[in-house]
């Protein structure tokens, strides 16, 4: 094992939305300051942009003003995220979207060259190529380093203060040893913590990237950082088999959720996302499973775009229409609700940070699905806060430098990355226990399995399990730097897996249903719980921190 | 969910390997691509899209409903063209202008 040092000026870890708009924006304020990327993949097609997207699904049309995306997203999270956050996002969505056309974004506009919006806040577009187009304006930087296939496994930290960071190079066989000023943690959500909706060959043919292990939430928990709303899961409803969105069937055809009975049932149960999940739970219970969005009917035409418009992100579903041999205008689609993700981008769980992306760790900032509090961010609002947190890292900097890690530091790390390497393999191998590890959160935690109801008991058990999967992971071998990664990343969806059943069991009430259903409190209660359920880890335990929601968008800043 | 990978096609480019957002394309001795974890395959078709030779394919595990077709891309120009391929040997087609929008 080789080890390698660096020093940089900003540390942005996960080359994604956020991570790649944040090297633009720093890029653009200065040349002199330097900029590493960590990628665990390669930025040309890594984490949720790889397969391309359908649509901008944040964007403030003709008419509109940020402050109404803001209430639209209050009100589906019904009250619960940070309108601070939310407005400064939304500020920003329309100037992030024309700099990704000017970098060659194709953008549907109309005869008079203005935008063709699908619905008043999505913009229709080429998705497809949104990755590379992103990366190659960021390869073309001179300030920036980009280390593709480097896995950052933990932060360094010092009395708060963050002041580098840890990685392994994935296929260089290299322990990498970070510096910096300041870091931007762009990382992106967590999924795989639960028994995925098909756990035998296709376990990956998830709708989150499989990739997204939740890697920048586990370092900030174990570090100490406050985190926010993890109870709030992210369930999607998507396509039956191809775990495929659904929103282009929704949105671009109007096609509506109905039972077997032919039933149109999305009324009954309301139209916030997680209503939309619940009431198709709650239909199959019911006995009027299965359920499907109602494309029969539609014409030729509208099956051609669809198969095209899903080509260009999901392309397993366009094959799945070729394979059949029916058209969506000749079947209905089946749809169903995925596993539980933790995602602040369509959710609002991740760090609690304050108005400028800033963590409660100094120098550490927080963008795009990693960062909580703001939630119905996606593609532009991740870029948006990109832009924050490159802006707020780059004024932090012009006053701030890190001290060295201290060499014990770097010396006990690398002594658990040898040891992995190096330890006789235990029983159980890393598959196995990460296997074990969706089980319990199926079974106990408000999976699939339990339509994802639970109540206290459950969480303790589920709670206890866990915290034996993370000792027997002490025991685990990697054969090489990748097994390595796959070790660490089972430990970082340990350490969510565990904020989560904390946060799920701390919120008494049933304010999303399906995200958060608590069977010992199944009713929602405004009068004690429009709050922040946060969390820190302290002496090996995680403390519930309760904060009251905080309306009217005056910025907010940390204290305790 | 995964893809195939042509050895008597592939030429070693190393482009697949590249791009795969999972890291799971490898080389074996004779420098052939080659995916080593199969079951951790996202369905991204990153790879597919960037090999020269079109040497690799993506096809539906039959645990989601796969009934043996395969699915490739070919680039002309701005044109990206989806190839399907059945089991009964008929092969469609759609083609998309990459500098064209959605219409959904
Ligand atoms: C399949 C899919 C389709 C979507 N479709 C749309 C759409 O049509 N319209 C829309 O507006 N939004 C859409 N979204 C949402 C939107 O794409 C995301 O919310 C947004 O891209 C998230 O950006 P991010 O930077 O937080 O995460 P990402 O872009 O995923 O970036 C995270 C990066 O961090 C890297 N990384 C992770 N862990 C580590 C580590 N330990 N070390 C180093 N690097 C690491 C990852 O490889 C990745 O590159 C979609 C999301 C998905 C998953
Ligand atoms: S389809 Fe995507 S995840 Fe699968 S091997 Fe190719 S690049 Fe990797
Ligand atoms: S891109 Fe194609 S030719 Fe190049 S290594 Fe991969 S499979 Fe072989």
């Amino acid at each position: 094992m080789k080890t390698e040092k660096i020093k940089t000026d900003v540390l942005i870890i996960g080359g994604g939305t956020a991570g790649c708009y944040a090297a633009l924006t720093l890029a653009e304020q200065t040349e002199e300051i330097h900029v590493l990327i960590c990628e665990k993949a390669n930025i040309k097609r890594s984490g949720c942009l790889a397969a391309g997207v359908n649509a901008l699904n944040a964007y403030i049309t003709k008419s509109h003003v940020p402050q109404d995306y803001a209430d639209y997203a209050l009100k589906d999270a019904d009250g619960i995220a940070r309108e601070d956050l939310l407005v400064t996002m939304s500020e920003r969505l329309n100037a992030v979207t024309a700099k990704l056309e000017n970098l060659g974004f194709v953008i549907l506009k109309d005869e008079n060259g203005n935008y063709v919006s699908r619905g008043w806040r999505n913009l229709k577009i080429n998705g497809e190529n949104i990755k590379p187009i992103l990366a190659d304006a960021v390869s073309a930087l001179s300030n920036t380093t980009i280390l593709n296939r480097v896995n950052i496994i933990d932060f360094a930290v010092q009395d708060n203060h963050i002041i580098g960071a840890y990685g392994i190079g994935i296929e260089n066989d290299t322990f990498y040893v970070i510096e910096a000023n300041a870091v931007i943690i762009a990382t992106g959500g967590a999924a795989g913590s639960y028994k995925p909706n098909n756990p035998g060959f296709s376990r990956h043919k998830m709708w989150y990237p499989p990739f997204n292990t939740g890697a920048g939430y586990a370092m900030g928990i174990r570090a100490g950082a406050e985190m926010t709303t993890f109870e709030m899961r992210f369930i999607a409803l998507r396509c039956k088999d191809t775990i495929s969105p659904t929103g282009t069937l929704a949105q671009g055809v109007g096609a509506k959720q109905i039972n077997s009975f032919g039933e149109v049932y999305e009324q009954k149960y309301g139209l916030t996302t997680s209503e939309r999940v619940y009431g198709t739970v709650n239909e199959n219970l019911e006995g009027r499973g299965p359920c499907y969005l109602r494309t029969e009917g539609i014409t030729p035409e509208q099956d051609e775009s669809l198969k095209k418009a899903y080509l260009n992100m999901s392309p397993s579903q366009t094959l799945k229409w070729l394979e059949s041999g029916k058209n969506p205008s000749e079947q209905n689609v089946e749809i169903e609700g995925t596993e539980p993700y933790i995602i602040g981008g369509h959710t609002a769980s991740g760090y609690w940070i304050d108005t400028h992306r800033a963590t409660t760790i100094q120098g550490l900032f927080a963008a795009g699905d990693v960062a909580g509090g703001c939630p119905q961010k996606y593609v532009t609002g991740a870029l948006a806060e990109g832009e924050i947190a490159a802006e707020s890292a780059g004024k932090f900097i012009q006053n701030h430098a890190s001290e060295p890690i201290p060499t014990e530091e770097i010396a006990s790390h690398q002594k658990e990355v040898l040891k992995f390497l190096t330890q006789k393999a235990g029983q159980f191998t890393t598959e196995q226990l990460e296997e074990a590890m969706q089980t319990i959160m199926d079974s106990y935690a408000g999976g699939i399995k339990t339509n994802y109801r639970f109540n206290s008991k459950q969480l303790a058990i589920a709670d206890a399990k866990i915290q034996q999967l993370m000792q027997l992971s002490d025991t685990l071998h990697a054969d090489d730097f990748q097994e390595l990664m796959y070790i660490y990343e089972l430990r970082e969806r340990l350490t969510v897996c565990r904020s989560v059943i904390a946060h799920l069991n701390a919120r008494h009430e049933t304010r999303w249903h399906s995200f958060a259903e608590n069977l010992d409190y199944p009713e929602k209660d405004d009068i004690n719980w429009k709050k922040y359920v946060n969390s820190r880890l302290e002496n090996g335990e995680i403390k519930i921190i309760l904060r009251d929601v905080i309306y009217g968008g005056a910025p907010y800043e940390h204290h305790n | 969910m995964s893809i195939t990978i042509d050895k008597n096609k592939c030429i070693g480019c190393g482009k697949c390997h590249e791009v795969c957002p999972g890291t799971l394309i490898k080389f074996d001795s004779d420098k052939k691509a080659f995916i080593k974890y199969p079951k951790d395959c996202w369905g991204c078709t990153s790879c597919i899209k960037e090999c020269p030779v079109y040497a690799i394919r993506f096809y539906l595990g039959a645990d989601i409903g796969g009934m043996g077709s395969f699915l490739h891309t070919e680039k002309k120009g701005d044109i990206l063209r989806w190839i399907i391929e059945k089991p009964d040997g008929s092969i469609s087609e759609i083609r998309i202008n990459t500098k064209e929008s959605n219409q959904y």
